[in-house]
């Protein structure tokens, strides 16, 4: 029987193989053959490993010292998330390093053509979002929804399915873009092939995560469940809208994008705008609606609050993607719209901030003593700083003078490292102990070295990029005394190098937290302990952590 | 599961509702906050009547203020182009050759070709118009000029461009490529020899040889360039692609040769004429002789 399953899965992988060759030998396109050679390359290595009844997952398990024994909830698929969120985030602040001093010292570092800015640029964007990002998400939303259903996940072999999808998606998408591939949208650059896959891995994703979330144990959906929810089922809509295309040949990498002009740029805005919005916010703030109240074991600040700012968040978000094509060929009253609807989700916005930090009442001292929650404070913080900034740059007046410069980049980047990294931190350094079964992280000093030089490297980061970006705008727009533009563009560049230097400094401390975090990660894996002055940790209980078993009809 | 309860720390009462331990307080909407918002959707309501806004089936409504983008846009524009309409228009009326006759008309050209440079022009030949030899951008501020530096000859190089194809006028040459030519002690010899023409050699007499046969019909029988073809000067220090021997093969065997776009089809005649002035200014403007046929036998003037 087992061996009748083993030869119909090496049937399968040895079909995928030959499709695969196939695809490679009539491919129209190098780079298009060289990614079918990845999958023929998967497809053989897994030939063998089935044949040899080489159990490629157990090992693995073991090197990652995953805990023996079938554990109460599902967590191997969150186990392997937490991995993947590790490593990609590693990759992704590294490219991101790279660019940076790429636009610091152009002359020696552009190499060409694999590795030139226009093509590294898209792989940090993609690897810090979708992968980093991406796997934290399928991560906690994962373990969220089983303890706030109090059931295991639904359709366990599709969850594995999404986790192992979801990373095909990211190396064909990496790879792709070093190879030349790219159909130019913003946050969407992988190709038609690319996208279907990643469209039948975001549908299975949604079909765990509604079908877990129909089988739970509880009378009430957790408002953490919401966020994901609309996360999951926005993302799928955008994608599929933003990637409507026609392959230029079913075996060629290129596709003709079905919208043109400015129909086009406004899709792209829609999609990148919400990409931001359902990708980074509203699923960050699912992460944030569990892990807060459970590090602070605090009850949620308002649940009004929670209703009243979800619904407001989610119906003005979608429409505020014009904000980014101020004073363009966009006819002047969708650019009207998007600035209002942007300047309307101010106060949406901010709900789920006041909703994070006023959840501390209570347990202030914990900033103190807990690093955990001083990263959840700081990734509130600068949430609440972005998303004021936002609505302002949003308006016309701001725009003027802000837009394309690095004003915006300085913007995107408190987003990002502070909201969207402290945030994923804190939840990693949660998550780790309890998933691995140690009593806690291997130190929990390295956790607060890791949170200041975070900061230290966001406020370099930031505070660089907002003075470069001004410089940019006042340089750009001064006139003189005669009437006439004073400064030529190359001046502009050579007037904010300086702040590119310093840009750089900022990410390597960004990154050194990193390093220090996958250190200790590392070792909790391990299982080791560092000796240490204590800090405050929150208890972990075991008995309570487990789903609740059906209850027989009476 | 509705176990409501008052939170001790905050006084609140909980909703009764508990995940995995996480409670929700009762809290009611913090009333900063909801006016906030509601100030937010007035100030969105206020400005999407003021301002144009709603979808219709025909564009947009225009919005009380009757404010357009592109008509805003016009307004700047024209108040800035206001400040400099009567120098403009002086400057259409007058031939470039006659500039030089009116002083202020001259200082104002400058100073307008300046802005538009670092705008249209920077890009190739720098900010400081001092080009590039290694990307073989010609340095506009010495007095070694490829086309002619009197301000007519600079004019029509900015109108009609160079080696631009659809433009009859264009500055129009192409040196041969003499890769496989000449052997390689050949070109040993042809490169002392070009050196040599600027001291930075010791004679060469192969090289000078081979230099009548093939290069002196544009170059000149002493390497003085040849301006009706574009044929840069040899015999000075001022080198377009590098001055090395190695570079000077590199150019025989394979030559670049510069384009300019022509910016008559881009630019308006006035701005063109400003740009002229400028580069003129930068310091190796020549004076325009009238009817001038050999262009190399104008004397050149330093300002």
């Amino acid at each position: 029987m087992q061996a009748e399953a083993a030869l119909g899965r090496i049937g399968l992988w040895f079909l995928l193989l030959l499709g695969s060759i196939g695809v490679m030998l009539g491919a129209k396109d190098t780079p298009f053959a060289i990614q079918a050679g990845m999958i023929a390359a998967l497809a053989l290595v897994m030939v063998f490993m089935t044949a040899s009844r080489f159990d490629p997952a157990g090992k693995a398990r073991g090197f990652f010292h995953m805990p023996e024994g079938q554990s109460r909830y599902d967590d191997d698929p969150v186990r392997w998330a937490t991995i993947a969120t590790v490593f990609w985030g590693m990759a992704g602040f590294l490219a991101g390093l790279v660019i940076a001093l790429q636009l610091a010292f152009p002359a020696y570092l552009n190499f060409e053509p694999y590795l030139n800015f226009g093509r590294l640029r898209p792989l940090h964007t993609s690897a810090v979002i979708f992968a980093f990002g991406g796997n934290a998400l399928i991560a906690t939303s994962f373990f969220v929804v089983q303890r706030t259903c109090r059931v295991r996940l639904a359709f366990p072999a599709l969850a594995r399915f999404v986790f192992w999808g979801y990373q095909l998606f990211i190396v064909l998408a990496a790879s792709g873009y070093l190879l030349g591939i790219t159909q130019s949208r913003e946050y969407a650059e992988p190709e038609w092939y690319v996208d279907l896959w990643l469209t039948v891995v975001w549908v299975s994703y949604l079909a765990v995560f509604v079908a877990t979330l129909l089988r739970r144990h509880e009378p009430h959906i957790y408002v953490a469940n919401w966020f994901y929810l609309a996360f999951i089922v926005t993302v799928a809509m955008l994608h599929l809208v933003n990637n409507m295309a026609v392959p230029v040949s079913f075996l060629g990498s290129r596709s003709y994008s079905l919208f043109g002009g400015v129909q086009d740029a406004l899709t792209q805005w829609w999609y990148g705008h919400n990409a931001v919005g359902f990708f980074l916010t509203a699923g960050f703030l699912a992460m944030m609606y569990y892990f807060v109240p459970k590090q602070a074991e605090r009850p949620v600040y308002s649940y009004r609050l929670s209703i009243i700012h979800f619904w407001s968040l989610i119906f003005l978000y979608i429409w505020a993607g014009p904000h980014h094509l101020l004073y363009t060929a966009l006819p002047d009253w969708a650019q009207t719209l998007g600035m209002v609807f942007s300047i309307m989700l101010w106060m949406p916005s901010w709900g789920g901030m006041i909703n994070g930090l006023m959840t501390l009442n209570g347990a202030w001292d914990k900033v103190r003593t807990d690093p955990i929650i001083r990263m959840m404070v700081m990734a509130l913080a600068f949430y609440g700083m972005s998303t004021f900034e936002g609505p302002m740059l949003s308006i016309k007046f701001f725009n003027s003078l802000s837009h394309y410069t690095d004003w915006t980049i300085g913007h995107v980047h408190s987003g990002a490292l502070g909201w969207n990294g402290m945030i994923t931190f804190a939840c990693l350094y949660y998550l780790t102990p309890r998933l691995w079964k140690r009593s806690r992280m291997y130190s929990l000093r390295m956790i607060n070295w890791h949170f200041w030089l975070a900061s230290l490297g966001i406020v370099f980061y930031a505070g660089s990029m907002w003075v470069a970006g001004l410089t940019q705008g006042l340089m750009w727009r001064e006139y003189g005394a005669d009437g006439y533009l004073v400064n030529s563009f190359a001046d502009t560049v050579a007037a904010i190098r300086p702040m590119y230097l310093m840009r750089a400094f900022g990410g390597t401390l960004y990154l050194a937290g990193a390093v220090v975090m996958t250190f200790n990660f590392i070792q909790t894996l391990r299982g080791k302990l560092r000796e240490e002055a204590p800090m405050t940790e929150t208890p972990y209980d075991p008995v309570a952590d487990r789903p609740l078993t059906a209850v027989p009809a009476a | 599961m509705a176990n409501k309860r008052i939170d001790q720390p905050t006084g609140t009462e909980t909703v009764g509702h508990e995940w995995d331990g996480i409670e929700e307080l009762d809290t009611p909407l913090p009333r900063w906050w909801l006016w906030t918002f509601y100030l937010c959707i007035l100030f969105a309501l206020g400005y999407a009547i003021a301002y144009p806004a709603w979808p219709m089936l025909n564009g947009g409504t225009p919005g009380l203020l009757g404010w357009t983008s592109r008509g805003q846009l016009a307004k700047d524009m024209s108040v800035a182009d206001q400040a400099h309409t009567s120098m403009r228009e002086q400057l259409a009326m007058i031939p470039i050759e006659r500039l030089a006759d009116n002083s202020e008309l001259m200082k104002q050209s400058i100073i307008g070709g300046r802005a538009a440079f670092r705008v249209n022009c920077s890009q190739c030949h720098g900010s400081g118009a001092a080009g590039s030899q290694t990307l073989g951008y010609p340095n506009l501020n010495d007095d070694d000029w490829l086309w002619g530096g009197d301000i007519k000859a600079i004019e029509t190089t900015l109108f009609h461009g160079i080696r631009q194809h659809g433009d009859d006028q264009t500055r129009q040459s192409a040196m041969p490529p003499f890769d496989g030519v000449f052997k390689p002690g050949q070109l040993d010899a042809l490169s002392a020899h070009v050196l040599s023409l600027s001291g930075k050699a010791k004679a060469n007499p192969e090289g000078a040889a081979l230099f009548e046969q093939n290069c002196m019909s544009c170059h000149g029988m002493n390497g003085e360039g040849g301006r009706n073809v574009g044929a840069p000067r040899l015999n000075d220090a001022i080198w377009l692609y590098g001055g090395t021997a190695a570079d000077i093969q590199r150019q025989v065997q394979n030559p670049r040769m510069g384009e300019m776009p022509a910016w008559g089809g881009k630019l308006d005649p006035v701005t063109i004429k400003m740009l002229a002035a400028y580069v003129h200014s930068l310091g190796g403007g020549e004076n325009f002789v009238e009817a001038a046929k050999d262009p190399a036998k104008q004397t050149n003037v330093s300002h």
